[in-house]
């Protein structure tokens, strides 16, 4: 290595500089603030844990992206956390352990062997939040709206559409069709694409009443129209699927009274995160950005390899992601230059200024910092504040 | 937002089959794509623009979302994978096949075959499906040339006629895939372009006479 590429990082992995690294700040605070102010307590889970506990029951891409290393001390496996939400998990099950609905909250760094999806950070800053013990619809959508209100909050400039699905809907019609695992795995894997060529190829041989219906969901996205079609479309074949697709019109309807311009897409075969996910699913897509900027959904019985299955719904989003779409911040306002001295005026003056906000740079014995626009100066025994001249 | 798609076409056939679909769909260039030097370019519908492209490229815009939409090669979406993309259309045109090819008569002898290959991954997961661990070779054209000067033994291409493989002595083996262009959609785009895409694939889907028996 030369001392020329000394300074690279690995792909993937970033530093936050002044400039930037103020607004992610703000925004934490401000979104963990708003979270507080939902009753939603933050805990502080570890950057490493066993991989016993860290990587349990969220699927297996979980096990890919998470970074292992073994414990000295006691020659276990651990893994940094590539996921926050186990871990809180964790927390609920077991450290917590308390019975009725728990609210909690957390922002924290996780680290991924390989991107999550294209151009997309190794070192997402996870911000999220968790609602356990409550099985409702009333919890999904509560946990909706604060996902909306995290958004709103973060004053992001393109307007976002709310996507919703339901596993229940997938599920109940693959179980009326009965596919072997091999041709389920194939027809799991065109739905997500929405191939249609694909999937019709996947269902060679299968009855044509079964195929209609599995090629039907290709096409069962769009705005609330789709929940129709779907009832008209599974009534016989998959009822299951019935009051799902009721229980998705009551989540969007209940949306709609607080924020009727909300737009609402549905996607009925998102599969994201089918292996995880037991209920509603739900993302939040903004207008030019590839990828879902917030998503969560229902996944009941995480804590059972705790000792407590809990029903649990939760969002979580990417802290640097957000900061991407937000234009760049106005400069902050300038600082003020102070000489450097003990004078106890101006020392008393300088914790008045500070406890009010500003900044104030000791100009140690050189020009004063770039950022001032101001200088404190004696003036009749009284320090005052002069402009800088530019 | 403004309402307007983007689509990235794949330059050369692909390209050339494409056009007149997009004709049929009420999309024409206001420019003649092939005595132009440009990159970009306006068509008779206000707001929708068609970037030109290689085809590897196309689904690297469209999952970015720099491009709305594109079309390429089931080819390029095997090889890359089409994570992060709905593929809702095939539009049936520059057909070909994607084989393994190797010189006349040639007889697996054991040992390790070499196999040189544009499309590492797929020839990749094609032998090891086969039980087959090959030593994979990655070139960027005339594949044909390879056994010939003994780099490899067998290679992965795509066939069209099968011409340029019998004029340099080498035969078709096995099909790994059939392969037509797809139509590829980003997923944001999706959503927030919901009407302009699928009227769009609505329309194309009419012409290459697919998805008719979808929804009602």
């Amino acid at each position: 290595m030369t001392s020329v590429d000394r300074w690279q990082l690995p792909d993937g992995i970033e530093e936050v500089l002044p400039g930037q690294a103020v607004p992610v700040e703000d925004l934490r605070r401000r979104l963990l603030d708003l979270f507080r102010a939902w009753g939603y307590e933050l805990v502080i889970p570890p950057l490493v844990e066993f991989t016993d506990s860290l990587l349990i029951g969220l699927g297996e891409d979980l096990e890919l992206l998470t970074f292992r290393l073994t414990d000295q001390l006691s020659g276990r496996p651990m893994g940094v956390r590539a996921d926050i939400t186990p871990q809180v998990a964790r927390i609920d099950a077991h450290s917590l352990g308390r019975e009725g609905v728990c609210r909690l909250c957390y922002a924290g760094s996780v680290l991924h062997t390989r991107p999550k999806s294209l151009m997309a950070s190794r070192s997402p800053i996870q911000l999220g939040a968790e609602l356990y013990g409550d099985d409702s619809l009333a919890a999904d959508v509560e946990i909706i709206r604060l996902m909306l209100a995290t958004l709103d909050a973060a004053q992001l400039p393109a307007a976002y559409t709310l996507d919703l699905g339901h596993v229940g809907i997938y599920k109940a019609v693959l179980d009326a069709a009965q596919l072997d695992a091999e041709r389920e795995a194939r027809v799991f894997d065109c739905l997500q694409r929405k191939s249609r060529p694909d999937l019709r190829e996947a269902l060679a041989g299968v009855e044509a009443g079964c195929a209609d219906a599995i090629l039907s969901l290709v096409d069962m996205h769009g705005d609330e129209s789709v929940l129709a079609r779907a009832r008209e479309q599974f009534e016989t074949f998959a009822p299951a699927a019935l009051p799902v697709l009721d229980a998705l019109q009551d989540i969007a309807e209940d949306l709609r009274r607080q924020r009727p311009q909300l737009s609402i897409y549905f996607d009925l075969a998102e599969l994201r995160s089918y292996h995880y996910h037991t209920g509603v699913v739900f993302a939040a897509y903004v207008s030019g950005h590839g990828q879902a900027l917030a998503n969560g959904g229902r996944y009941n019985g995480v804590g059972e390899v705790f000792g407590r299955a809990r029903p649990a719904t939760g969002f979580a989003t990417d802290l640097k992601a957000m900061l991407s779409l937000l234009p760049a911040g106005a400069p902050a306002a300038g600082a003020i230059s102070m000489p450097d001295s003990d004078d106890p005026a101006l020392v008393t003056e300088v914790a008045r200024l500070r406890g009010a906000g500003e900044i104030v740079i000791n100009c140690l014995s050189s020009d004063p910092d770039s950022r001032c626009d101001r200088e404190l100066v004696e003036e009749d025994g009284q320090w005052v504040l002069r402009s800088l001249a530019p | 937002m403004d309402d307007g798609i983007t689509i990235a076409l794949t330059k050369g056939r692909i390209l050339k089959e494409t056009l007149p679909l997009l004709a049929t769909a009420g999309i024409q260039p206001l420019e003649n794509i092939d005595r132009s030097r440009k990159l970009v370019f306006e068509t008779s519908v206000p707001g929708v623009r068609l970037v030109i492209l290689r085809g590897t490229d196309v689904p690297t815009y469209v999952r970015h979302g720099a491009a709305d939409v594109g079309v390429v090669g089931k080819d390029v979406l095997l090889e890359h994978g089409a994570q992060g993309l709905y593929e809702p259309l095939d539009l049936g045109i520059a057909r070909c096949r994607l084989m393994t090819a190797g010189p006349a008569h040639w007889q697996h002898t054991g040992g390790r075959v070499r196999v040189a290959t544009k499309f590492v991954n797929i020839a990749r997961d094609y032998f090891a499906r086969r039980g087959m661990q090959v030593e994979l070779i990655k070139l960027y054209g005339a594949m044909e040339l390879a056994p010939l000067m003994d780099l490899a033994d067998l290679i992965v291409d795509i066939v069209d006629t099968g011409n340029t493989l019998r004029a340099n002595g080498m035969a078709p083996l096995d099909e790994i895939a059939q392969i037509s262009s797809r139509l590829i959609v980003n997923k944001a785009a999706m959503r927030s372009h919901y009407r302009a895409i699928q009227s769009l694939v609505d329309q194309l889907a009419a012409v290459v006479g697919e998805g008719a028996d979808a929804d009602a």
